[in-house]
């Protein structure tokens, strides 16, 4: 991932601990943007368990001892009760240290020196640095300013080591490998993000209505749900049409989404997929799926379609084959999009049930009420990932609570000509507006970084 | 296309209030194997409409068994779940149409995928 999204580190952390039904404990000296998280309340198969399906976390260990120095470090370790310590510390058990100093290189005599100078700790155990039975972890703090590296640790901890995260998913499901993709396929770790957001366990039933080339069913057939999705695109779905890759003109045989699942092994998973217009849907009126993950059309680099009549006859896209003719395409809004698919997730989602999605958003223009909202759904998350100076978009998470009422008060804040969403309509002209925008003398530097005030 | 999906589709033909469950034609049906999973079966059960399922396996010739009528119990009932794995997950219709029961119209299905989008006159 280009950017760290420290927000969605702690939803993603905090959706996976609620499924094994586990509250979001800090610690006193808890800091969200701090890449060290000490967490209480959690027993060691918690977080086993969230490390099992983790992408954002690297690490997770029993924390033994912390200070500001090594000093302050000895003392909170020989606090910390023996009786707690000596399980793992046995005679006839085999050990290693290991040294993590977070943004900054140590020299291997400098790690020996800091392992050595562990031993007031009572290691009763043999060191095997091929297979050790307990993993015990030094971790340094040097700060997150890549340029400003001092030369003594911020903050230090102890502890034993538990599991690691699945950052290994990323590379093993990397989009470069994958046998069938677009120009819009979801990055692995983005889709095992918002599969964790939205809690996909094993045997759920998960749905994507603009499914494209299934990145997001890969992440979730991966947790052991069986996915189906839709996509109003004719050769997307079909696997035909004009390759994403550099060296390739047209998509081959084995080009499909079906054909994804069967390269990691998860096939079993795969339902059906269907061309569909997702403001016309066609599941039967009763709840479905347990989740719904989607990456809508931002109407730039896939446009936004719809079949309808339409007074200003849009050309159909060019196709690959006949049959891929989608009916006077006309404009999908971009709020018309969004309300329709939070109406959809209220009908067809489980209570409890989530939908995870990506909503665009035009930085100068964003406020938090301009969020689409629907009387049955309460929002769990709102993530930013910058897109550009002027241009992000946000992972939304929300959680289905009761079931959708006719005659609901707030119906209305579901109808499109109330969604203060509206501005965004324009979101590919603003897109590129800004892009070839000029720096006149009104704009600064910090405006163009994105780090300035906003409109 | 797999007849969970099926027994979840709807005609959204405009003006249609009778359009479940859409009607089978098909020119080439596969039977696959599929890992049999009986938690995810026993789950996907209660979503279904019983014998819309049935009727549908019945008139592609590959009912198996399939009982008309839902067994009591049959989270723990292997055989029945096994059944009810095979209709569902194994038996795939891979040409032919999907006929919404009220109008009359046709969605194509080809290699496996149903076309469901309607013309501008239809919406």
């Amino acid at each position: 991932m280009r950017k760290t999204l420290i927000q969605t580190n702690f939803c993603e952390i905090k959706a996976l601990l609620s499924l094994r039904g586990k509250p979001f404990h800090p610690a006193e000296s808890f800091k969200e943007q701090s890449p060290f998280w000490c967490l209480d309340g959690l027993s060691e198969e918690d977080v086993r368990t969230v490390m099992a399906r983790s992408v954002c976390a690297k690490s997770a260990f029993e924390l033994w001892g912390h200070g500001r120095t090594h000093s302050e470090l000895r003392t909170s370790l020989l606090k910390y009760p023996s009786e707690n310590m000596t399980p793992f510390m046995q005679r006839d058990s085999t050990y290693r240290i290991n040294v993590y100093t977070f943004n900054k290189t140590l020299e291997f005599a400098d790690r020996i020196k800091r392992i050595d100078a562990m031993e007031y700790l009572p290691f009763e155990g043999t060191v095997s640095l091929k297979s050790p039975q307990h993993i015990f972890c030094l971790l340094e703090d040097y700060g997150t300013d890549p340029n400003n590296i001092p030369e003594h640790p911020s903050y230090v901890y102890f502890g034993r080591w538990i599991a690691d995260g699945q950052r290994e998913l990323i590379r093993s499901h990397s989009v470069k490998n994958r046998h069938f993709i677009g120009n819009t396929s979801m990055d692995a770790g983005l889709s095992f993000i918002m599969a964790n957001h939205a809690k996909v366990k094993e045997n759920d039933l998960v749905f994507d209505p603009f499914v494209g080339t299934g990145s997001l069913l890969v992440a979730c057939s991966h947790f052991g749900a069986y996915v189906c999705g839709t996509d109003i695109d004719y050769n997307t779905i079909h696997g035909k049409g004009r390759s994403s890759r550099k060296n390739q003109k047209w998509r081959g045989p084995d080009e499909n989404i079906r054909a994804n699942l069967r390269q990691y092994g998860t096939q079993r998973s795969y339902l059906d997929v269907m061309v569909s217009d997702a403001s016309k849907p066609v599941w039967r009126d009763t709840v479905l799926f347990d989740a719904i993950i989607t990456d809508p059309p931002y109407g730039i680099r896939e446009s936004t379609r719809r079949t309808g009549s339409h007074k200003d006859i849009t050309k159909p896209p060019d196709d690959f084959c006949g049959e891929s003719h989608v009916p006077v395409s006309m404009a999908y809004h971009l709020s018309d999009i969004f309300t329709d698919l939070l109406n959809f997730s209220a009908h067809h989602l489980v209570k409890g049930g989530r939908l995870v999605y990506w909503l665009p958003v035009y930085r100068p223009e964003y406020c938090e009420e301009m969020i689409p909202l629907h009387p049955s759904l309460r929002m769990i998350s709102n993530c930013e990932q910058t897109l550009s100076s002027h241009t992000s978009r946000r992972l939304i998470t929300m959680e289905k609570i009761k079931e959708p009422e006719e005659s609901d008060a707030l119906a209305h804040l579901s109808d499109p000509r109330f969604s203060p969403y509206q501005g965004h309509n324009a979101f590919r002209e603003k897109y590129f507006s800004g892009l070839n925008k000029k720096l006149g003398k009104d704009d600064s530097m910090d405006k163009v970084n994105g780090e300035g005030q906003e409109g | 296309m797999k007849l969970l999906t099926h027994n979840m589709l709807t005609s959204h033909v405009k003006g249609v209030t009778k359009g479940y469950p859409l009607l089978i034609k098909a020119t080439e049906v596969k039977v696959n194997e599929v890992e049999f999973n009986p938690e995810f079966v026993s789950r996907m059960i209660p979503k279904l409409e019983w014998s819309a399922l049935v009727q549908a396996a019945e008139g592609l010739g590959h009912l198996h068994e399939l009982p008309a009528e839902l067994t009591p119990d049959y989270e723990k009932n292997e055989e029945f779940l096994k059944k009810a794995h095979r209709v569902l997950l194994e038996v795939e219709v891979i040409e032919g149409c999907l006929q919404c029961p009220e109008s009359g119209r046709e969605f194509p299905i080809s290699r496996g995928i149903p076309n469901m989008l309607l013309n501008e006159d239809e919406v």
